[in-house]
């Protein structure tokens, strides 16, 4: 019996132990690749078997970033200070295009979802568009379009439209079928069906959609302010390097990869904000 | 194939009737049928005098995959049918579910997800679901068939008890031939390939019916005899799909 206990009390006390040995892991389980990443770039910038103007190190980008975005330093030359309108140019445009193409491709997949007969007049049309890659698009929007925003939008739109649609016919696809049997019986009519039964059963699927929507915008605003606008920090990016200046260019891209990451965090959010409920009926992983 | 042949069964108001045979036999066939998910190739079904053109609220249908909208709550999926426009003269959605909640014991987890209840506890909520918008006739498919034995014999005690004290007109299909007799007023045996009526088995046992009426003489003949017929069906149906 003694032993019983004191086999108990060494059971009980070690939760805690693993508690701060897990709140110390954490941190540094986040932390470990992107520091040794940072490291790996600095010794090889510093070593100097490249010159420092094609590989500059992370401190340099660190400078030029700073002085993107301030104006303090300089450093950035002609670029210096910028960083704030380019960004919000790109961030504009995702926003216009993710909301054009996102909503529009929910709506076309409900119709395509819900409805046989629209299946077969609108899939085979989205299918094959799908299939041509959006750049391909660039050369007939600028002619349609002109030089501006109204290409980049239309672009980013486009891109976003697909995955959105697609993802939607998918979530309206895969409602179990004894739900809408359910609303049916119960007196459901088709505007009921949609808002409580459709809607919310396909949710999942959507916001995978506009997760995908979204990284796909921010794709194309690159490529977009590469060709069709003289804003942005896709515009930015290609100008530094055609001005030599590739520290530019990587603080540029790492700025892209940021607000990309950010918008994504956020589109995650709203997602588990609206589907708590999902986490109850699905896996999530082990630690 | 028609999957159903000769189907002559009227069911009077306020009657509990089985419908029992081996699986194939088409009785889950005939009650999407009289629910309205499907129409008949010939013939004609009625509910109350009116014919079955497709599913609606005068028919509550219980599944057996239970039909709960996994992000309502257990309230809100039980309030799910008095909130629509067609049941929105059936009273105080409010008052409805909160009696419903207590006479299922789903007080306490009103505001849980169905992912978190139990197997008994979602068909529970699931059946309260139907009684809110107060149907005439229940329709019900082997709405016990997902749930272990006792929580089995628990919930159809508990499905007989709101039985009489609402009163519907009840149609249960079931392969489970104990829970055939220990519900109904008369038991329908099936045949397969195409489903007919074999034949109609009045159960004269008295009401309210109890558990221990399970070990009692009756219940048992009764249980042996259908049995014997299930089986023989069950046997002429897989010779048949062999040849």
């Amino acid at each position: 019996m003694a032993d019983g206990a004191a086999a108990d009390q060494t059971w009980a006390a070690s939760p805690g132990r693993h508690g701060t040995a897990r709140s110390f892991l954490l941190p540094a389980q986040y932390g470990v690749f992107p520091v040794a990443l940072l490291v790996a770039w600095q010794v090889c910038a510093q070593i100097g078997f490249v010159r420092r103007s094609v590989l500059p190190a992370p401190t340099d980008v660190a400078l030029v970033w700073f002085d993107l975005i301030t104006g303090a330093t300089d450093v950035a030359a002609r670029y210096s200070g910028t960083w704030l309108d380019h960004a919000a140019a790109s961030i504009w445009r995702v926003l216009a295009g993710f909301a054009s193409g996102g909503g529009l491709g929910i709506v076309a997949g409900l119709l395509i979802g819900l409805s046989r007969i629209m299946e077969r007049v609108l899939d085979p049309t989205v299918q094959v568009l799908r299939n041509i890659p959006v750049t391909a698009w660039v050369p007939l929007s600028l002619v349609f379009f002109g030089i501006g925003n109204a290409p980049a939008i239309f672009l980013i739109g486009l891109g976003a439209f697909f995955p959105a649609a697609v993802n939607t016919t998918h979530g309206v696809r895969q409602i179990n079928v004894t739900l809408t049997k359910a609303a049916r019986m119960m007196g459901a009519n088709e505007r009921e069906l949609l808002v409580r039964v459709i809607l919310p059963g396909a949710l999942p699927s959507i916001m995978t959609g506009l997760r995908l929507s979204m990284g796909i915008a921010w794709v194309l605003v690159v490529v977009a302010e590469i060709l069709a606008v003289r804003s942005g920090l896709g515009y930015l990016l290609n100008d530094a390097y055609l001005f030599y200046r590739n520290d530019v260019v990587i603080a540029a891209m790492l700025s892209i990869g940021i607000l990309g990451f950010i918008s994504d965090r956020i589109v995650v959010l709203v997602r588990d904000h609206l589907l708590e409920w999902n986490r109850l009926e699905t896996f999530s992983g082990e630690n | 194939m028609a999957a159903l042949a000769d189907i002559n069964l009227d069911i009077a108001d306020q009657e509990f009737v089985t419908i029992v045979g081996a699986s194939g036999c088409g009785k889950s066939t005939l009650l999407n049928l009289l629910a309205g998910f499907d129409g008949p190739t010939s013939g004609e079904l009625s509910v109350d005098g009116a014919p079955v053109v497709g599913p609606g609220p005068d028919r509550g249908v219980v599944f057996q995959q239970t039909a709960l909208f996994p992000w309502l709550s257990v309230e809100d999926n039980i309030a799910f049918g008095l909130r629509l426009r067609a049941n929105k003269h059936k009273g105080a959605a409010e008052k409805i579910v909160e009696r419903l909640l207590e006479r299922t014991g789903l007080t306490a987890f009103r505001s849980r997800r169905p992912a978190e209840l139990s197997g008994g506890m979602r068909q529970r909520a699931a059946i309260a679901g139907v009684l809110a918008i107060n149907p005439s006739t229940l329709l019900m498919d082997e709405p016990f068939g997902a749930l272990d034995a006792l929580t089995r014999s628990i919930m159809q005690d508990f499905l007989l008890e709101v039985w009489e004290e609402e009163r519907k007109t009840a149609l249960l299909v079931t392969h489970d031939i104990d829970e055939a007799i220990y519900l109904a007023d008369r038991t329908v045996v099936m045949t397969a390939h195409p489903g007919r009526v074999r034949e109609i088995i009045a159960v004269d046992l008295p009401r309210p019916r109890r558990y221990e009426m399970r070990s009692e003489k009756r219940f048992i003949a009764l249980r042996d005899y259908v049995t014997g017929i299930v089986r023989e069906e069950a046997i002429r149906g897989a010779v048949d799909i062999a040849a």
